[in-house]
């Protein structure tokens, strides 16, 4: 994020128009593992926004995801009758009201994410966390017993208008905003509440607002990476926004390293395609040499949960600061 | 769940030996769960938790997660995902019959086990030495050590006597509902987690209280209209009480010193 | 001897007693501090100074009397408030941002003045550039000021200690207070560098035409710059005036018993 940051990303949406042009010679395999990450950036970078750089503890923030992804699903099920025909009802008017649908979620979300900051943000960190999780977990009941939105069958019908595009800007334009608001002046603000919150309040910074603001910007554009989830799978399940797959997020901002927008994003990549990883890598053999047999892998299939939790420990026992984070030898003044 | 599949294991072969159901057996049963759990807690924290010890307390957090995810899959994979019928090891009859109030054996059991292990666990902390080398440790690791205490053995004690506790709670659990599978613990373990951060991080009566408190309105909730809400209600509770109470119902509110 | 309440008073403290559970830690302390004022807090250790401090800079809010500064209260406001009103503080054990560079630990200390608005900073105005460099050169010319110029990417963490405490000050700084509070600037130097501190602290005051309260232990450095004390013993004022006032009291000696030696400023 060096010299022209609205040009990079100008040029990342440009890019990812290009690419998506010619997404019909791409395998739709390849795709959707891409629209994949496209989305876990995008989550990725809005709890590094909460977690990362302002330092507070939130475990809920696929709860988040749940409330953009069902909003906007509901706002395309339920407006799509009267907007589409009203613009025309060609190309230009779905993918406007794509574009409605996923602010529109994104806006239900950072509502919602002001009601759960505000009052969660007075507490400490182990309580915050918590408090978090049991958010997250609301969400997930409530939208479980609502009939509106399918309970625990599920939301279906939901037009699929995510595409690579749509996907790849939407991340890029997620990384820029949330990295020009931090590296500024006001920005360092979310940095100063996350070393020392009493010295922050000490030199003028009112940290609620900050810790407020991060939590709200980040839920927004969790409500979007959701939006494009829902647009995308076309089915939405509550199963899917709990506890775990908030954890799995918070793995993508840990092993990135807290704060470090550009790890953050080798993460997520990283992450979405250890899945895939696995599941090519368990369906090869392991010839022996001099004999004619060979090992087979097919085992990873069913041991999935066991190694990415053995991955998690060793992370943090071996690299906890990030994979990516390189602690760059700043000349110490006293020449040491 | 450890304990609870220990127990399970173990159970026919302590049949040999005591008639089950009995409560000879029983006693038997929880020792062995008991130093099982203990052990592999104190494995744990030695290989996991102590090398971390320096670090910020969310990679301990999710290094504990990661730990949770480790036995429950290994779980999974090494007894098989479906649910085992847990055997009846006290003979379960109403004990106490008072007008529509009914309790039975395995209710008193409960209950009665829980507060003996209460008052043995609080006896260990406030009256005995190692006692106040956990709370010493607590308050200032640096300052126990130069005391003289072992920092690594108390650590590992409290790890195995939590552990221990948690395979009886295990138990316990599939004495009431005696369907066990390798994923049982994982809403009992954070709804645990739930009911200590209520009471007070660090306050064992009010952990107590935070567990009573829970148990009760999950109970009430599931015989009312909002029943499918019984999971939500846990936190529901914690986010009422933690907005009023800042550091949980008997917590004590840290100041920090500037 | 007590000064007696000047209408003209910078910071007012009036009557003002804090207790935690049942233990007394301030009570009934009244003093001001006046523009241009250098003045020393001073006490045997567990006296309350730091208590005062932070009852000042709203970490603690008194349980009784008040607190004006400039004739506005102060009690109930948020400690941010407090700094925004003119009212800036260092801490006893160095509280810099531990993850930030010498230069952003002052930049983060601007945002109280900021004229910027949240979308100008993500969409990159004019405005905002404009702005920033504002604020890169105002950190520099502080930081140069203070010797620390050269230091400016490096982590704050790894600066020496003495430069810590004065990268500290070059903060508090620059959020552009009235009255600055210094909490054992001295605790951990040497001689040579308690004389340095001397005459920095005395060219603060001249140069930033600010009121300065210090708390410290070493009486050298107190003796030598105060030109009001007011000493507390045990959350009470025992004493206010002068150095040479307080240097003779003998109500001050006795409750720095043991330390006679050090009272009349002889290092």
């Amino acid at each position: 994020m060096s010299t022209r940051p609205k040009l990079l990303l100008l040029a990342a949406i440009i890019a990812s128009f290009v690419i998506s042009l010619f997404s019909s010679h791409i395998n739709p395999y390849y795709l959707d593992v891409l629209v994949g990450i496209g989305i876990n950036i995008v989550l990725a970078a809005s709890l590094n926004l909460i977690n990362g750089y302002t330092g507070q503890f939130s475990l809920g923030h696929a709860g988040f995801m749940a409330v953009g992804g069902y909003s906007a699903a509901m706002f395309s099920i339920h407006c799509s009758g009267k907007i589409l025909p009203a613009l025309g009802g060609g190309l230009f008017a779905s993918q406007a009201l794509f574009v409605v649908a996923l602010i529109a979620g994104g806006l239900v979300t950072a509502l919602v994410g002001l009601i759960v900051g505000a009052p969660s943000l007075r507490l400490r960190g182990d309580y915050l966390a918590i408090v978090t999780l049991g958010f997250g977990e609301i969400i997930r009941v409530i939208l479980q017993n609502t009939e509106a939105v399918g309970a625990s069958r599920g939301l279906t019908g939901i037009p699929l208008y995510t595409n690579f595009f749509w996907t790849f800007s939407i991340a890029a334009l997620a990384i820029y905003v949330i990295t020009s608001m931090v590296h500024s002046t006001h920005g360092r603000g979310f940095l100063a509440v996350r070393d020392d919150e009493i010295a922050a309040e000490a030199v003028g910074i009112n940290t609620t607002r900050y810790k407020v603001t991060a939590f709200v910007i980040g839920a927004f554009f969790a409500g979007v990476a959701g939006g494009l989830y829902a647009h995308f799978k076309q089915y939405l399940n509550p199963d899917g926004f709990g506890f775990m797959a908030s954890i799995e997020i918070v793995v993508m901002v840990i092993l990135g390293g807290m704060g470090n927008m550009a790890g953050v994003t080798a993460a997520a990549i990283l992450l979405t395609l250890l899945p895939e990883f696995l599941r090519v890598l368990s369906g090869w053999h392991i010839p022996l040499p001099f004999t004619d047999a060979s090992i087979s892998l097919k085992w990873i299939a069913g041991t999935r949960m066991i190694l990415y939790s053995l991955l998690l420990i060793l992370i943090m026992l071996l690299r906890p600061q990030g994979l990516f984070t390189w602690k760059i030898k700043k000349k110490s003044p006293s020449g040491k | 769940m450890v304990g609870a599949f220990f127990a399970f294991y173990c159970a026919p072969i302590v049949a040999k030996v005591l008639p089950i159901p009995g409560i000879g057996a029983f006693l038997v049963i929880i020792l062995g769960v008991m130093i099982v759990c203990a052990i592999l807690g104190i494995i744990i924290e030695y290989l996991a938790y102590r090398p971390l010890r320096a670090r910020p307390k969310l990679v301990v957090l999710i290094t504990a997660i990661g730990v949770s995810l480790f036995l429950e899959y290994s779980g999974q994979w090494i007894f098989g995902p479906d649910p085992k019928a847990f055997p009846e090891l006290i003979t379960d009859r109403p004990l106490i019959e008072w007008h529509t109030l009914s309790i039975s054996v395995n209710q008193s059991l409960i209950l009665g086990v829980t507060f003996l292990l209460l008052v043995g666990l609080c006896y260990i902390v406030k009256r005995t030495r190692i006692g106040i080398a956990m709370r010493a440790v607590s308050n200032n690791p640096q300052a126990a050590a130069l005391m003289g205490i072992n920092v690594d053995m108390v650590i590992s004690f409290t790890f195995g006597l939590g552990s221990a506790l948690a395979g009886v709670g295990g138990v316990l659990y599939a004495l009431y509902s005696p369907s066990i599978d390798p994923l049982m613990g994982i809403l009992p373990g954070l709804k645990a987690f739930v009911a200590a951060v209520l009471g007070g991080i660090g306050n064992l009566p009010g952990a107590v209280v935070g567990g009573f408190l829970l148990g009760t309105t999950e109970t009430y909730v599931s015989a009312s209209s909002l029943s499918t809400y019984r999971d939500a209600i846990a936190f529901a509770v914690l986010i009422v009480i933690l907005l009023f109470k800042p550091s949980g119902i008997l917590g004590k509110a840290e100041v920090e010193k500037v | 001897m007590t000064t007696p309440a000047s209408t003209i008073d910078l910071l007012r403290m009036e009557s003002c007693t804090i207790q935690f559970g049942g233990l007394t830690a301030v009570s009934d302390l009244s003093f001001g501090i006046g523009e241009n004022d250098l003045v020393g807090l001073i006490g045997p250790n567990g006296a309350g100074k730091t208590t005062v401090f932070n009852l000042i800079t709203g970490v603690y809010t008194p349980t009784s009397g008040s607190i004006t500064f400039q004739g506005k209260s102060l009690k109930g406001k948020k400690p941010y408030e407090i700094t925004a009103s003119g009212v800036a503080r260092t801490f006893q054990n160095i509280r810099l941002f531990q993850s930030l560079s010498v230069f952003d630990n002052v930049r983060a200390a601007f945002h109280l003045h900021l004229r910027q608005s949240i979308c100008d900073t993500i969409l990159r105005s004019r405005k905002f550039h404009k702005e920033e460099d504002e604020i890169e050169n105002r950190v520099m010319e502080l930081l140069e000021i203070f010797n620390l110029g050269r230091f400016r990417d490096a982590y704050a963490r790894y600066l020496p200690y003495g430069d810590q405490r004065r990268l500290e000050i070059v903060r508090a700084l620059a959020t552009q207070p009235r009255l600055l509070l210094l909490d054992e600037p001295a605790a951990g130097m040497n001689p040579t560098e308690k004389i340095e501190l001397m005459r920095l602290i005395q060219f603060i005051e001249e140069k930033f035409k600010i009121s300065i309260l210090l708390v410290e232990h070493d009486m050298q450095v107190v003796m030598g710059i105060c030109r009001k004390i007011v000493v507390l013993d045990y959350g009470i004022k025992i004493a206010e005036g002068p150095p040479s006032e307080i240097r003779k009291n003998s109500k001050v000696i006795e409750a720095y018993l043991g330390d006679t030696a050090k009272t009349d400023g002889t290092p």
